[in-house]
């Protein structure tokens, strides 16, 4: 099961690879990691996609929480949640149609003679669509940031 | 060094190194930290660990960068599996060398980060006051743990002047562990203690890490609890008392093993439901309702599922239970436990430990491992301290010395660190000065760290270390019998001994050989007689002996090995 977990942490060197180090030395997984620092310039940001069930779930937030620099752990998946996530492709232009790129509602952000930069905004499993969608159009590069996540309820993650 | 000072500490263990000679000479200019020179980091680390599990105070330990700090490792590692307050203080390469490969240089925050509880990279000397504040904070709440400060050499210069001023407080955010259990756990917990027609109670080193001996002693006495220790946990409950069952897990008495496989219910306290102690957790104590009292969150419910989860402090929590079982004392009912009582001591009859051994001449001709520990106990009378180092001689001194007082059994248990017994007894030893201190050990443990000997010279520690003797490495070997066909890889090294009394007396202490089950007595009383010495007890021991009983792995805890021919399933 594919969970999204938010967390605070001290915005100190060492901080995050004391995140990073828990899910190496405990044997769980992480599929996508993003981190900045918040408008509280102490603090960082961290939301994390991983796979594990209940159990799993529950010991990560708990062995996170464990951690001095980690100040509020959130399992997103407890509540309705918002996820997003950016894509960035890199296409030569003789190779993508402009309508395509619309449909899937990608918005071109560079563009000269040679090639096209377009972003796409989603889900990861909506940009998963879009990446199939656009196979055929021979991406030259892709890469993308990995879910962000917000709850959408009163509950912040927040000091 | 005025900040150790502040924080009350008077000894400090350590070893000192380029990176650390500013630190050096401020222990030099000062009266009030003694500092102890051992011969190997890893002896240092131990060695504050000892006084840190003896004295109940945070142990504390300075090494140089590089080797220093990587010597460092074991023994941090040993203190955070077994959740001990420690405090490494490492030296590092000057704050413009760091990040080039410089001499002796190394990640110490990058390698210790696994095996700490927290760790700190001074970045300017104003911060080491608050720094070393938050760092013993840190390692002795909550659930203790060794915390490195890592300290540049130029953040060290006397040269450098700031107004020192040590905080008074501490406050961190992320950090604010529970003390009191939450009064509706606790009612749960409560309410299944009183009907429980089972139950057992199974401790581990929480009990002792809390001071909570005296709160679990009472609760067990107040309900009539059978009670079982962890190898952590010994000595949180009297050894000698009827009602212990003594340790449980890989190597514990058939009675707490088949209790607590036959129970109905389990307070567990302090205690984390290792694969020691559950074997495979899928058959652990099915029929048990399960309350766990833990300090640390991520303990509960981690390896087997809880039912009344409590998250606090072990004393704090017993007191808790208490109070509300005075409240509902009318409820409790010594009677319903009367035949549990009597299935207990049907299987202490039937398979228990023999404690009447020392007497009998053994048939093989060779003293026999267990014969020596009840030597031991005799001959200190359950009084002495005794650290152990990893193996058979462990397994068989938790098994057949009686602790009756907490803080008096020092051993690695988490980590299993051969290597621990001697530094670990020398730290004990500066923490008690007039009491015995013992060191079970083993011929191949003893030669892990026996370059402390040379320590012990120069401070003068009269520490007894009880050698078990069997010219091999007996845990190994005794797996090889069991699970490889008797085919002793690498674990014998008979030819290749060295002459133990020899070696004590090349460091200037007194060597005893005993070979004869009739001198063993004789030559233990002499051991402990000689008050102001370290006494090297090198004891010929069966090396056929093996550990019993022993858990089979993969199923449940009544599947138990009793001897080399019999089984429980």
């Amino acid at each position: 099961m594919k969970r999204t977990v938010a967390l605070l942490m001290e915005n100190q060197p060492g901080a995050l690879s004391r995140v990073v180090g828990l899910f190496s030395q405990r044997g769980y997984n992480i599929e996508s990691l993003i981190v900045a620092a918040t408008e509280d310039s102490s603090l960082s940001r961290l939301t994390m996609t991983t796979t594990g069930d209940q159990k799993v779930i529950e010991q990560i937030t708990k062995q996170l929480n464990k951690l001095i620099d980690v100040v509020k752990v959130l399992d997103l998946g407890e509540s309705d949640y918002v996820e997003r996530e950016l894509l960035l492709v890199k296409f030569l232009h003789e190779s993508v149609n402009k309508e395509v790129i619309k449909e899937l509602n990608g918005e071109i952000v560079f563009e000269n003679n040679e090639l096209l930069n377009i972003q796409f905004v989603g889900t990861s499993k909506e940009l998963d669509q879009v990446l199939k969608d656009l196979e055929s159009s021979n991406p030259l590069e892709i890469v993308r940031t990995g879910a962000s996540g917000i709850s959408s309820n009163l509950k912040t993650l927040t000091i | 060094m005025r900040s150790l000072h502040e924080e009350g500490v008077d000894i400090v263990f350590g070893y000192p190194g380029g990176a650390a000679l500013h630190i050096y000479d401020a222990i030099f200019n000062q009266q009030h930290i003694e500092h102890i020179l051992v011969r190997h980091e890893q002896g240092a680390v131990h060695a504050a660990d000892g006084y840190a599990r003896s004295s109940g105070k945070p142990g504390v330990a300075i090494v140089t960068s590089g080797p220093g700090a990587t010597n460092a490792i074991t023994g941090l590692a040993t203190a955070f599996m077994d959740s001990t307050p420690v405090v490494v203080i490492s030296g590092q390469v000057k704050s413009n060398l760091i990040g080039t490969d410089s001499f002796q240089e190394t990640d110490m925050i990058g390698i210790s980060r696994p095996i700490v509880k927290h760790s700190f990279l001074v970045q300017r000397a104003e911060d080491i006051p608050s720094i070393i504040k938050k760092a013993f904070h840190i390692a002795t709440t909550g659930r203790p743990g060794p915390v490195v400060i890592d300290v540049p050499k130029d953040l060290t210069d006397p040269e450098y002047k700031f107004d020192f001023d040590y905080p008074k407080g501490v406050d961190i955010r992320s950090y604010k562990p529970a003390k009191e259990g939450h009064s509706g756990q606790i009612k749960r917990a409560v309410k299944l203690l009183l009907e429980a027609k089972k139950p057992v109670i199974y401790s581990g080193g929480g009990v002792i890490q809390d001071n909570a001996s005296s709160e679990l002693t009472k609760l067990a006495t107040l309900l009539d609890f059978p009670v079982t220790n962890t190898l952590m946990g010994l000595g949180a409950y009297p050894g000698t008392d009827q009602k212990f069952l003594g340790m449980l897990g890989m190597h514990g008495t058939y009675e707490a093993n088949m209790a607590m496989h036959n129970c109905d219910l389990i307070l567990a306290v302090g205690a984390r439901f290792d694969d020691r102690i559950t074997n495979n957790p899928d058959k652990f104590s099915l029929s048990a309702k399960k309350i766990h009292i833990d300090i640390d969150p991520a303990s509960l419910s981690k390896i087997i599922d809880i039912d009344v989860p409590v998250v606090g402090s072990a004393k704090e929590c017993l007191d808790q239970i208490i109070e509300e079982l005075g409240v509902q004392s009318h409820k409790i009912d010594h009677d319903k436990l009367k035949p549990w009582h009597e299935e207990i001591s049907a299987w202490k009859e039937a398979h228990g430990l023999n404690h009447k051994l020392l007497d009998q001449k053994p048939t093989g001709g060779k003293i026999l491992p267990q014969q020596v520990i009840q030597s031991l106990y005799k001959e200190t009378k359950g009084e002495a301290f005794i650290t152990s180092d990893v193996g058979q001689h462990q397994m068989f001194a938790a098994q057949y010395y009686f602790f009756d007082k907490p803080r008096r059994w020092i051993n690695s248990g988490g980590l299993g660190t051969m290597g621990f017994g001697l530094p670990a007894a020398m730290g004990v030893q500066f923490a008690f000065p007039e009491s015995d201190v013992a060191c079970v050990t083993g011929e191949g443990s003893i030669q892990m760290c026996i370059q402390e000997l040379s320590t012990c010279l120069q401070y003068g520690l009269p520490i007894k270390i009880i050698n078990l003797n069997n010219a091999a490495l007996g845990m190994v070997k005794q797996w090889q019998d069991m699970n490889y066909g008797g085919r002793h890889s690498s674990s014998t090294y008979e030819d290749s001994l060295p002459d133990f009394v020899a070696l004590a007396e090349s460091y200037g202490h007194v060597g005893i050989k005993v070979k004869k089950h009739e001198d063993l007595e004789s030559a233990m009383k002499e051991c402990f007689a000689l008050k102001d010495k370290l006494v090297f007890l090198d004891v010929d021991v069966d090396p056929n002996e093996h550990v019993y009983p022993m858990l089979e792995a993969g199923m449940s805890m009544e599947d138990m090995h009793l001897s080399k021919e019999i089984k429980t399933w």
